[in-house]
């Protein structure tokens, strides 16, 4: 459980960083969370670690418009305590609070979270959900993706190599929107079995729209608009097994995992719709 | 009064030095050593064609690669089989690197020696293995059908096979009014202590001594063995066990291949050798525990009382029998755990499987025992609509018939009799605890609300303080300090701080003067090792008897500098003074001054010593019958284990929707004799129950058909986190051992017995189906809940 051989560079700006990047099999190393148990078991060997956390103009954590911008270097747990997300996009504290466990939150960042487009990933799914939009600066200079084009597959974004993702911003959302994170899993911290963010707006005590994103039971997060059958339970999840595909392994049967889906969807919207009422009381 | 410490709550005084960061486990010792890695089978069962390490030769840094054709010596020869066993026909034991054939994914083939550990990584990258792959026996279904051999030379995969009767329970269960069989499955789990193995190596090419450190159990039994395979005298070896992560029983094994590798390897390179075992490594080859599968013919009568009891079990033993049949031998003796059936029937058969191999875990064929007889006084209790505590109290051992024979052979060779326990007080201290005679009420609080709860109990007694023998050194030197040795080890007891409550007692010193050592040879060279909860007791005993030695022989020298009789003295605070007359005194570190006479004067305290300041010139200055030095040898050699127990009872609720398992109130009642130190008696329930919470509902080796391993990591090998684990609410029954001058029993296995037998009953008690196997995942009982459903 050692590394292969690789080359470790630790760029002081974006360019530096961007330029390293464009060496063969270059990898960027953010928390560490993630990669290094893959660099350890071999299960991946670039020949070039990029190490951004030298990149402190990309620590912030700041409002941009009417978006909420976070850098690639914070961390999750400055993310997770962090008083304009609380404020502006609750949804994410509420995911970041399911995300593994303090000592690895306070290495590991969320925008690398997202780069690493983990189908169990928690951040993932708020991504997507919300419609988020990921930054990337590269040789050609600097471009956008929205989340939906993102996510291409488990562990695999649109992401090409030489890129440098240097932070995502999430849509302000206003009091007249709730949200909700719901998951299983087998531990506290684990990724989940199945899990459920929702999104509900709620104008007068009416729900005026419903969105679900559901990770951990397809190769990327299955975002659903439910707005047609919020109020049928039965209807509501017709409709979401119907694009849900689970497998079974060793944790957990795919019927079961349908089940965890059935309940999650509804308590993440009956959560989001309570949330909605307490921000707006 | 010297302030008593056996039975305080004394802080453990090795933790100030772990919890800073001051330990000195196996991998912080030897940086500059050479590293060692290992080429293992990615098969479970295959001959090995061709070894080609033509890519891999050139690789900077690489120092050697070896096969099994390059082994000399008996390093070549099999690896022992440590304790035999008349039942155990088909014994078989690997190489230290695969001859010919490998038997399980992780068996080591090729050894490579580098300058450091990420080189020795990379030449094994390059090693190209070529196979003949065979068809593996997975699982005891598979073991028992028998369709391929993981031994060509063992028929039916059969390495052992026992009956044992006390009684003629079949015609026993033949004529009983009332008759249940049951079939219970247990799966694998594993020790899976926070530190792997470890070796490390140093030859002595001018002394010709070996000096090896290992992340061990038993330093004494690695000294042995490793002498024994290196051929080398006994007296040119030593092993020391640093500070060590966490044992649980996969570190009783010994030599583990690595053991006899890494020493030979540094002698003939003449270079310090080290390998520190990886996660992945540990996983698929150390050992795993547990799985058992058992069909059990029960009679009883209208009372519930036991007539007959027939267990038919079959073991897994993985692919290989260093440690004989520990395991299947304990479940068959300990299964009847407080019960006294009218007869008995037990028959086991061990099989061969192609699988990382089977060694004690905390528990050793308890867990599955327990579980086996407690599912079985359930199911009764079901049977009869009786409350499953009363058909338990029913089936009781009683105190008046302590000591209780049970008619067989405990698996140290010796008469299985319980030496003391009173059940029915720690039932009734359990009950009364949890209250269980309330739980109706609080059932039907949940029910309104829609929650669903459960309550479950199991009971167990567990033989402690297995023999042969432990030893103990005290020695007092002339600062004061005293020092305490005994040749068994320690993975975070509390070793050094019960063994020295015990010293401090029994010589009247500060706690804070004793200092122990542990698992060091040359220290304290004869032990046996720590497992089977045995430390307290067989060397908690030993250094007691010491520690009297050295009493007795300060107060008969300070009686002769006081001019009094031995009999008035007493030892408080380190001073020994007449009782009644506190000015007539000698300090304890004076005493061992004037016990060693001196010529040389090297300090003011020697100086006291020499020959002109002291000493009756009509005698010689070291009697005839007396050894310089205040300091005390013994040795503890028990007659019989020692019979522990304890009772546990869980408050589960279960999602309706989720069958996701909450633990709402975990209960223990616990009798280990008199205790030393109750904070480290919790300690180590605590520590047990997260095990036996562990193995209930989350831990499994997940094989699949081919052998492979498919979680051998701590991602998907699901042992619980702190935050899976309940409060333990813990109780305490006296109930002194006879057998030993401290009438302690052991500790340190108890918490985890009752694991899987109390959370099924719980489980059961909820759901109202039967739990017949364990662990169980949500997803299992989601699945369980539907097929019943189906079927009803
Ligand atoms: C025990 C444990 C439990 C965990 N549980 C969870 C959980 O429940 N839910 C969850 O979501 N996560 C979990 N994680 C993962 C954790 O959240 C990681 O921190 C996160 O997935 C990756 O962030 P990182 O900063 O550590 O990235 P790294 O590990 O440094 O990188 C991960 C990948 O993303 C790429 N990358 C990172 N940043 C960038 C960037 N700015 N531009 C381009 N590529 C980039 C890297 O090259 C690499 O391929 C867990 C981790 C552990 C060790």
């Amino acid at each position: 459980m050692k590394p292969s051989r690789f080359q470790y560079v630790r760029p002081q700006s974006i360019p530096e960083a961007v330029m390293a990047l464009q060496r063969h099999n270059s990898k960027v190393l953010a928390g560490g969370q993630s990669l290094t148990p893959l660099l350890s078991m071999r299960l991946a060997s670039p020949d070039v670690l990029v190490d951004i956390n030298g990149l402190t103009e990309l620590s912030g954590i700041e409002l941009r418009g009417s978006e909420l911008w976070i850098g690639a270097i914070a961390r999750h747990q400055e993310v997770l305590t962090h008083v304009l997300v609380q404020t502006h996009v609750p949804l994410i504290q509420q995911a970041l609070a399911y995300v593994a466990h303090p000592v690895i939150r306070n290495r590991g960042t969320s925008v690398g979270s997202i780069a690493h487009a983990d189908p169990a990933g928690e951040l993932t799914a708020v991504a997507a959900l919300l419609g988020a939009r990921i930054h990337v600066s590269a040789q050609q200079g600097p471009r956008e993706i929205l989340a939906a084009d993102f996510f291409v597959g488990p562990l695999e974004s649109s992401l090409q190599h030489g890129e440098l993702v240097t932070g995502v911003s999430f849509p302000v959302l206003d009091a007249t929107w709730g949200s909700s994170c719901q998951e299983v899993a087998r531990r506290h911290g684990d990724y989940a079995l199945a899990g459920v963010c929702a999104l509900v707006q709620v104008l007068d005590g009416q729900i005026m729209a419903a969105r679900i994103a559901i990770f951990s039971v397809a190769g990327t997060p299955l975002v659903i608009d439910v707005i047609d059958v919020h109020e049928d339970h039965e209807k509501l999840n017709l409709k979401v097994q119907a694009l849900i595909d689970p497998d079974t392994d060793i944790h957990a049967t795919a019927d079961y995992r349908r089940q965890l889906v059935k309940t999650l969807v509804v308590q993440a919207l009956t959560e989001a719709r309570v949330h909605a009422e307490l921000r707006q009381s | 009064m010297t302030t008593k410490s056996f039975g305080e709550p004394i802080l453990r005084k090795e933790d100030p030095r772990l919890v800073s960061g001051q330990g000195r486990y196996l991998d912080d010792l030897g940086h500059d050593a050479l590293a060692a890695a290992f080429l293992r089978s990615p098969h479970a069962s295959a001959r090995i064609l061709d070894i080609d390490v033509t890519d891999a030769i050139d690789v900077p840094g690489l120092i050697g690669i070896y096969t099994y054709e390059d082994l000399e010596g008996r390093v070549a020869e099999p690896l022992p089989l440590l304790i035999p066993h008349p039942a155990l026909l088909n014994g078989r034991t690997g190489y230290p690197l695969a001859n010919e054939y490998v038997r399980h994914v992780g068996e080591a083939i090729v050894m490579v020696i580098a300058e450091d550990r990420y080189v020795a990584e990379d030449v094994v990258d390059l090693i190209k293995v070529s196979y003949e792959i065979l068809k593996p026996v997975v699982g005891i279904e598979d073991a028992k059908a028998a369709h391929n051999a993981v031994h060509s030379s063992v028929p039916n995969n059969v390495s052992a096979h026992s009956v044992k009767e006390v009684g003629d329970a079949r015609a026993m269960i033949k004529s009983a009014p009332h008759k249940l069989s049951l079939d219970l499955f247990i799966e694998r789990s594993a020790c899976s202590p926070l530190e792997g193995k470890g070796v490390y190596a140093i030859w002595e090419e001018d002394s010709q001594e070996l000096r090896l450190w290992s992340s061990t159990q038993t330093s004494t039994g690695v000294r042995a063995a490793v002498a024994a395979k290196l051929d080398l005298p006994l007296q040119k070896v030593e092993c020391i066990a640093p500070d060590v992560g966490g044992g649980f029983g996969v570190k009783i094994m010994h030599p583990w291949p690595e053991e006899v590798l890494i020493p030979w390897a540094a002698r003939k390179l003449k270079r310090p050798v080290k390998w520190s075992e990886d996660r992945r490594e540990h996983f698929i080859s150390s050992a795993h525990e547990r799985a058992q599968e058992h069909h059990i013919e029960v009679g009883f009568d209208e009372e519930g009382r036991i007539l007959g009891l027939d267990v038919t079990f079959f073991h897994d033993n993985g692919a290989y029998t260093p440690y004989g049949i520990i395991i299947p031998l304990i479940t068959s003796t300990q299964l009847l755990g407080p019960y006294k059936p009218a007869s008995y029937r037990v028959e086991f058969t061990s099989l061969f499987t192609n699988t990382v191999l089977v060694i004690p875990y905390r528990g050793a064929g308890r867990p599955q025992g327990v579980f086996a007889m407690e599912r079985t006084v359930d199911a009764i209790a079901k049977y009869l609509k009786l409350d499953r505590t009363v058909v338990r109290e029913r089936n009781f051992i009683q105190p008046h018939e302590m000591p209780y024979d049970l008619g067989l052979i405990f698996q140290d060779g010796r008469p299985l009799e319980y030496d003391s326990g009173d059940f029915p007080a720690s039932m009734a201290m359990l009950k009364k605890m949890v209250g269980w005679d309330d739980f109706e009420t609080m059932r039907s609080e949940y029910a309104a609300m829609g929650r669903k709860i459960g309550i479950g109990v199991a009971c167990y007694v567990e033989g402690t303080g297995v023999g042969p023998y432990e030893g103990g050194f005290v020695q007092v030197e002339t600062s004061g300090r005293i020092n305490v040795a005994t040749g068994l080890t320690s993975q975070g007891q509390g070793h050094q701080t019960v063994f020295a409550q015990i010293v401090a007692d029994e010589l009247g010193v500060p706690i804070e003067d004793v200092f122990v050592t542990t698992g060091d040879t040359r220290r304290f060279p004869y032990a046996v090792g720590t497992f089977a909860s045995r430390a307290a007791v067989m060397s908690g005993n030993a250094i007691a008897l010491a520690a009297r030695q050295v009493r007795d022989k300060a107060l008969r020298l300070a009686g002769e500098a006081l001019e009094c009789d031995p009999q008035d003295l007493e030892i408080v605070d380190g001073i020994i003074r007449v009782k009644g007359d506190h000015a007539k005194s000698i300090a304890l570190k004076t005493v061992a001054v004037l016990s060693n006479p001196l010529r040389y004067a090297f300090d003011e305290s020697a100086k006291a010593a020499t020959q002109f300041a002291v000493g009756d010139t009509s005698k010689p200055p070291v009697p005839e019958d007396q050894e310089p030095g205040l300091e005390g040898k013994d040795y503890y050699s028990p007659m019989a284990s020692t019979f522990a127990n304890g009772m546990h009872a869980v408050i589960i609720e279960i999602l309706p929707e989720t069958a996701e398992v909450k633990i709402l109130r975990y209960v223990v009642v616990h009798d280990c004799g008199r205790v030393i130190n109750p904070m480290i008696v919790e300690g180590q329930i605590h520590g047990g129950v997260a095990q036996g919470v562990a193995g209930a509902l989350y831990e499994r080796m997940a094989y699949d058909e081919s052998g492979q391993l498919q979680n051998a990591s701590f991602m998907d090998f699901l042992m619980p986190y702190s935050t899976e684990i309940p409060t333990v609410e813990a109780g305490h029954l006296e109930t002194p051992s006879p057998l030993n001058p401290l009438g302690i029993k052991g500790a340190g296995e108890a918490g985890v017995i009752p694991g899987s037998a109390v959370f099924a009953s719980a489980i059961e008690d909820a759901e109202g189906f039967e739990i017949r196997r364990m662990p169980i995942s949500p997803s299992e009982l989601w699945e369980l809940r539907r097929t019943m459903k189906e079927n009803a």
